[in-house]
């Protein structure tokens, strides 16, 4: 078993004040796939890179199946990793960059070619083994060094942006082979990529992070559905959600979120909710763009806002209103779409909205 | 076809520089070439390259002429030149390249100033470095041997060769050593499997330019080889024309056959000599 386990990893790099990683503790279970998302800057390729023994934490420790890593060497820690750039060695062929670790490892050599055919095969690389790195196209070769890392069959695999450098079509290719992969060899890994949709298709876990701090841990469903702040509920779903400030009001046992040309009902949908001060807190309520509609019914909440903009993405269009409450993005199905300049009512079902502490931006 | 005509009058001007320069190059070597063919000690009038005459007298006296001792001058000046040469280029590139690995890739204290001073040695005209280097070398008892000769050569290719070589190491995608390190290798590894290999066409230029440094060189060799066996082929050209006699014939022969080793050279490495080995590494 080999479950892979930060606690208190801290990083700061000499010169910067602010640390990239404050204090992180991640637990990633036997055989998952965890994906490291966010932002560039966020801190996910450090820790990667901790973890595979490229760079040193400055404080806290890495555990591989229980075996204290933090201070080994990248040789002895039974990894293997998957770069964005593929850095495969341009001077050998794919069957020697995929043998390099075993030559090292000094494995006999027919044990060797039984490895690298196998994982050729499963690939489909074999009629490449005796080509150079050169002679292949991007997609090939992010196959030879997800091969070259898979023949070591080692206790966790890293992948560092793996699909960035690859177009849109070759890129789902490569998931759906990457996913395969993971299915067949169940083995850890850790997944950096600043691409959600990578995120939410691959991943058993997701670790959403921002400025080296771990905003939220959870299944892809959970981060759709429940976003844990304001940051994971914009950062996840295309177009991304919308937002609108409103006040929490109550009178009496009820209690709605009131803003610019609209009032939402709370009902008993939150008990925690308490209003600060004279009967009024701050607060954002969220709707993502596919749950607000053209039509509405008994309950639903309207909006009124004029279309700015309409995109079309084939079966369905994006509409950009501009509201009274502010910028709103509507999906929708193509047929009835209106045109920019025309007026429209959108519909909002309360029990649909995610509602964020306006000061902290927790979800409520 | 009206817009092809500047094009054809531009690829006709463009021709007609290019054999203007190749010309102006060529001239002097051609007429080295003519003299070591033609017979006679002295040069001729005619400003021609094509000689009038053909003999290969000079070849035949520069290869039969025997020094003191008895042994022919020529083969022993080749052979000390070929084995200072190819000592200079074994201790510059291998110096120089694990220099330069560790100046590219390492942040140490002096780093910065090692590789200003480099830069600074090259500044000196070697002249100026004769009279010192006489006194170290007569101090250390290395005049008049070969060993002598290496050190002083290596010296000064070192400094081109470590710049040469940090610039290329410093272009190499970094991921390739950390691939490396995940699969296991260790520093050493990585530098002779996954480094040196990669940098051929830097290694090829500056073993080149090392051989080519140790082979041409006159002064230096002049002033610490007095002994007549212990000459470089540059000095026992020079030694054909003197104040009192000169021998023109012999010293174009000589020049001739010793300009073609380095002309070999180039043609064996010209493939490492275009860059591009690094193409497929990383995405580009």
């Amino acid at each position: 078993m080999s479950e892979l386990e930060l606690t208190g990893i801290q990083k700061v790099y000499e010169g910067v004040a602010r640390p990239v990683i404050p204090d992180l503790a991640l637990t990633i279970p036997s055989g998952q796939m965890a994906v490291l998302v966010g932002p560039s800057g966020c801190g996910k390729s450090t820790t990667l890179r901790m973890v595979a023994g490229l760079e040193e934490p400055t404080a806290g420790t890495i555990k591989i199946g229980k075996r204290d890593v933090t201070n080994l060497p990248p040789a002895e820690r039974d990894i293997a990793m998957v770069f964005q750039s593929y850095a495969l060695y341009p001077h050998m062929s794919v069957f020697e960059n995929m043998a390099f670790g075993l030559r090292i490892k000094h494995l006999p050599e027919s044990e060797i070619r039984k490895r690298v055919h196998a994982a050729a095969d499963n690939l489909g690389l074999t009629p490449y083994l005796e080509r150079r790195p050169k002679a292949l196209s991007g997609g090939q070769r992010q196959r030879v060094a997800i091969g070259r890392a898979v023949v070591r069959a080692p206790k966790v695999f890293l992948f560092d942006e793996p699909l960035s450098n690859l177009d849109a079509k070759l890129r789902s290719d490569m998931r759906r082979e990457i996913a395969r992969i993971h299915q067949q060899s169940k083995t850890t890994s850790m997944y950096v990529t600043h691409d959600q949709i990578e995120a939410m298709t691959l991943a058993d876990m997701i670790v959403v992070l921002k400025d080296g701090v771990v905003q939220q841990i959870g299944t892809p469903v959970d981060i759709y559905e429940r976003p844990a702040n304001r940051f994971v509920a914009g950062f996840f779903g295309t177009p991304s959600m919308n937002f609108l400030t409103a006040d929490l009001t109550a009178t009496g046992e009820r209690q709605s979120a009131r803003g610019a040309g609209f009032e939402i009902p709370l009902a008993a949908r939150a008990p925690a909710l308490r209003p600060a001060r004279e009967n009024v807190a701050r607060i954002v309520v969220g709707i993502r763009p596919e749950r607000l509609s053209l039509s509405g019914t008994g309950d639903d909440v309207a909006l009124t806002g004029s279309v700015a903009m309409r995109e079309v993405l084939g079966a369905e269009v994006v509409l950009h209103l501009d509201s009274a409450a502010g910028p709103l993005t509507v999906r929708t199905d193509a047929g009835s779409a209106p045109r920019p300049g025309d007026s429209v009512q959108v519909w909002l079902d309360p029990k649909m909205i995610h509602l964020f502490d306006g000061a902290t931006e927790l979800r409520l | 076809m009206r817009s092809q005509r500047p094009r054809l009058i531009l690829t006709i001007l463009t021709y007609a520089a290019l054999i203007v320069l190749v010309a102006v190059v060529l001239y002097p070597v051609l007429l080295v070439c003519k003299k070591a063919f033609e017979p006679g000690r002295q040069f001729a009038i005619s400003a021609s390259p094509i000689p009038t005459d053909l003999t290969l007298d000079h070849f035949g006296e520069l290869f039969t002429t025997r020094g003191g001792n008895g042994e022919l001058l020529f083969l022993r000046h080749a052979l000390n030149s070929i084995i200072v040469a190819l000592l200079t280029t074994v201790v510059g590139v291998s110096l120089s390249c694990t220099a330069a690995y560790a100046l590219s890739r390492f942040r140490f204290p002096g780093r910065k100033t090692g590789l200003t001073m480099f830069l600074v040695v090259q500044m000196f005209p070697a002249t100026l470095l004769l009279l010192p280097l006489y006194v170290i070398l007569n101090k250390l008892n290395l005049l008049n041997s070969i060993s002598g000769l290496v050190l002083v050569y290596s010296t000064t290719a070192i400094p081109f060769c470590v710049w040469t070589l940090k610039g290329y190491f410093d272009s190499l995608p970094r991921e390739l050593e950390e691939a490396a390190r995940i699969d296991g290798a260790s520093p050493w590894m990585i530098f002779r499997k996954i480094i040196l290999p990669l940098s051929r066409p830097a290694l090829a230029v500056t073993g080149l330019f090392s051989f080519m440094t140790a082979w041409n060189e006159f002064i230096m060799a002049s002033t610490f080889m007095t002994n007549q066996t212990r000459y470089t082929l540059p000095v026992l050209i020079q030694s054909t024309v003197t104040e009192f006699s000169a021998d023109w014939g012999l010293f174009a022969a000589g020049a001739v056959v010793t300009s073609l080793p380095v002309m070999i050279a180039f043609y064996v490495l010209q493939k490492y000599l275009v860059g591009g080995l690094t193409a497929g590494a990383v995405k580009g």
